[in-house]
């Protein structure tokens, strides 16, 4: 049977990013399905009725949801070429964790930057520094999470970066001035290929966030 | 845990350098205790206490100050589901995830649900009152109800044997009856759940599972304190 992959996605979602960076990673053809997630497809909740959420990767008709178990999954099946995690266990699992660790604490945070105003917004402006500067310490003086090459943690986190100018704007933050390191990772990350095709473009970002917010604040 | 009485020198090396971070009662480390103990791997047990945590735990899990910390070769391993994973991949025999790359996504999503949704609408079902625990007690058998779904046709989440998802879940089996009992709701009846009822069974019967399992009643008066905690601090409605 032929490899039929479909990937249902919403354009500005950082975790379908993930799946997207994956897959051209991998040098994988897939059909790539745009959701309207106010109107979400009769596809969609067949393939996922638990979450009804996206990204949903389908693989010879069988769904895989949740955007870092659907990467796992893609390399261990495409496991010829370009592997994203590492193979030795320990180091396995420090992936793992900081990937873990980047969605219980990223899109939280950040959620607070550009959603709330007030002592809460201030609130989440100073967590999500925190968290950044984290992963700063994490990251120290290799160019990427994974070492020498780009990985697994750096998949999970470089989708974010398409969102910052959004926090920048809205939240009235400067990450550059706060975290320079991670801002030179990510442009790091975004000379390559697979990255910088995923990424959408930072304004288009900006004026989807934008449109958001209003649902959130009255200004 | 094994007699240390018959040991061999190797497995004295391998002891001294595994240790387990845990508390008396916590679920999560417990995980990591059925794992170790299904493939026969021998560890030390490091006892925290939470309102009083030791500087190695601070130390070895700077981030979370949290249990479980599993401690390798000197390395710590953090979040009981990631080292469920690194144990299953270091030592092979009694596997818990399966080998085909569809049904290992399966297994994490399952444990991911249980989590993120199953644990928090069933930890939200014993914390509240009047109309928020009626609400609560709908997410939670709706949640409950897709996990009685995955039982279709098989003994454990992972078939005839116990593996990743029902160790995911080893909770449930134990602590709801608890919890049900302390606070007085039923979410799990044997009509409506037939099949997580018959599991729950026969994962508490399993001898690695019933050998661990913190004393009943010490569970009951620590989630009776929780309890009384959370109810002081309801708005008077």
């Amino acid at each position: 049977m032929a490899n039929e992959v479909v990937l249902l996605d919403f354009w500005p979602s950082m975790f379908g990013m993930r799946v997207r960076i994956a897959l051209a990673e991998k040098g994988i053809k897939y059909e790539y399905k745009e959701e309207d997630l106010k109107n979400k497809s009769p596809l969609l909740l067949e393939m996922n009725p638990i979450n009804k959420k996206i990204p949903v990767l389908i693989h010879n008709g069988k769904p895989v949801c949740e955007s870092l178990i659907i990467v796992q999954y893609i390399d261990e099946v495409w496991n010829d070429k370009s592997p994203l995690l590492p193979s030795e266990p320990y180091q396995r699992a420090q992936a793992r964790f900081w990937a873990d660790f980047v969605d219980k604490k990223v899109y939280g945070a950040s959620r607070k930057v550009w959603s709330t105003t007030g002592e809460e917004e201030e609130a989440g402006k100073k967590e999500f520094f925190e968290i950044l500067k984290t992963l700063e310490v994490e990251l120290g003086d290799k160019p990427y999470f994974g070492g020498e090459t780009f990985g697994y943690v750096d998949l999970s986190f470089i989708t974010f970066y398409s969102w910052f100018h959004a926090y920048e704007v809205l939240g009235n933050i400067n990450i550059e001035a706060e975290c320079p390191k991670i801002i030179a990772w990510a442009k790091r990350c975004l000379q390559k290929e697979s990255v910088a095709k995923t990424l959408p473009d930072q304004k288009k970002v900006y004026e989807f966030v934008a449109q958001m917010r209003k649902r959130f604040v009255s200004e | 845990m094994a007699s240390s009485a018959t040991v061999t020198a190797n497995q004295l090396i391998i002891m001294a350098e595994l240790k387990l971070f845990r508390t008396w009662s916590s679920p999560f480390p417990l995980r990591v205790v059925w794992a170790l103990d299904f493939k026969g791997i021998q560890y030390d047990t490091i006892f925290e206490d939470l309102s009083n945590k030791s500087s190695l735990l601070l130390q070895y899990n700077p981030i979370y100050k949290k249990v479980p910390v599993l401690v390798h070769n000197g390395k710590p391993l953090l979040e009981s589901l990631v080292i469920l994973e690194y144990i299953d991949e270091t030592w092979k025999q009694t596997p818990l995830l399966p080998e085909d790359p569809y049904e290992r996504a399966t297994a994490r999503f399952w444990a991911k649900f249980g989590d993120d949704k199953v644990l928090p609408s069933i930890w939200n079902v014993f914390i509240k009152q009047g109309k928020d625990q009626e609400e609560a007690i709908v997410t939670a058998q709706e949640n409950l109800g897709f996990v009685e779904r995955q039982l279709t046709g098989k003994k454990f989440f992972n078939g005839e044997t116990i593996g990743f998802v029902d160790l995911a879940f080893g909770w449930l089996a134990k602590l709801l009856s608890l919890w049900e009992e302390v606070c007085g709701v039923t979410l799990i009846d044997h009509e409506k759940f037939p099949l997580l009822s018959e599991w729950i069974q026969n994962f508490a019967d399993a001898p690695i599972i019933k050998e661990s399992w913190p004393p009943r009643d010490k569970l009951i008066t620590k989630y009776q304190a929780l309890l009384e905690v959370y109810t002081s601090k309801e708005a008077p409605k």
